[in-house]
């Protein structure tokens, strides 16, 4: 219970952050990838404060035994720069590209009730969905976390 | 055109990396929408409470803001519906096999100084870019 009060509060703040920031608005994203037009650098501040308080705020946090309410820190582990890392994230970047929407920016977006976001986050929980039946189907192990 | 807002943006991002601190700090976890996403879809984790909760708090957000400010949050969709929906399967197939996206690689992965996120990172940012280039200059599209 305590768990999910807290996560849903957290999520408020990562809602805030984007709606604020600008990243829940397609059009910013796509002049911010626009250098030879309509160039927008806002999204550059984005990832610089997100980045400056994530760094610092985690130096602190990782040097605890374990977080408040579980009883270790799931990081990551692979250190592999392989075929789906490389080529998931140019597949990304080309959809992101295409229409301005990405993940965590696109969930805030549906608080704006805006169709195109809901039809975004529909596709995209689709693609994430048939990626993992493929993944499935072929027998591999499936990772989760960034 | 959309207006350059360095401060708001500044705020917002701020905003989102102590988002990042407090999951970590009191949940252990990257705060990477994909890795929370992939974990609602079915079979869906055991833990999906709290990444319900999230997602859910990540969505009334907005909503909170309009309601109790004045604070306008702009939103435009450029883009025709087909190429929204095409980019939506294209953005979660990408996203599902690089295990991350801009949250999770971008600010998480990145601010924990890991090889492979700065990988990533560079990739989508790049590709992205060079989308945007090819569509809006090459295509003379959207």
């Amino acid at each position: 219970m305590q768990r999910t009060l807290f996560a849903g509060m957290i999520g408020l703040v990562f809602g805030a952050g984007i709606a604020l920031s600008g990243m829940a608005n397609p059009a910013k994203v796509l002049n911010f990838f626009d250098l030879a037009g309509t160039w927008d650098p806002s999204l550059a501040f984005v990832m610089g404060g997100a980045l400056l308080v994530t760094a610092i705020g985690y130096r602190f946090v990782l040097k605890r035994d374990k977080p408040v309410l579980e009883a270790r820190f799931h990081l990551p582990t692979s250190r592999k720069l392989d075929l789906p890392l490389l080529g998931g994230s140019a597949v990304f970047g080309v959809g992101w590209g295409i229409s301005g929407f990405c993940p965590g920016g696109a969930i805030p977006a549906l608080g704006l009730g805006e169709v195109s976001a809901w039809a975004f986050v529909g596709a995209m929980l689709a693609g994430i969905f048939a990626a993992r039946s493929i993944r499935f189907a072929l027998g591999q192990r499936a990772t989760q976390n960034a | 055109m959309t207006e350059f807002t360095p401060v708001a943006s500044l705020f917002g991002g701020a905003l989102i990396g102590l988002s990042a601190v407090l999951l970590m700090a009191f949940h252990g976890r990257i705060a990477g929408m994909t890795g929370i996403l992939s974990g609602l879809l079915p079979p869906m984790s055991s833990d999906w409470t709290w990444r319900a909760a999230f997602v859910a708090g990540a969505i009334v957000a907005p909503i909170l803001i309009l309601g109790v400010s004045e604070t306008a949050i702009g939103y435009d969709s450029p883009v025709p519906m087909p190429w929204v929906i095409a980019s939506g399967l294209i953005v979660g197939g990408g996203v599902y096999f690089s295990s991350g996206c801009t949250s999770g690689h971008g600010v998480c992965g990145m601010a924990r100084l890991s090889l492979r996120s700065l990988a990533a990172t560079a990739t989508f940012m790049v590709a992205a870019f060079l989308t945007v280039f090819v569509i809006r200059h090459l295509l003379g599209g959207f």
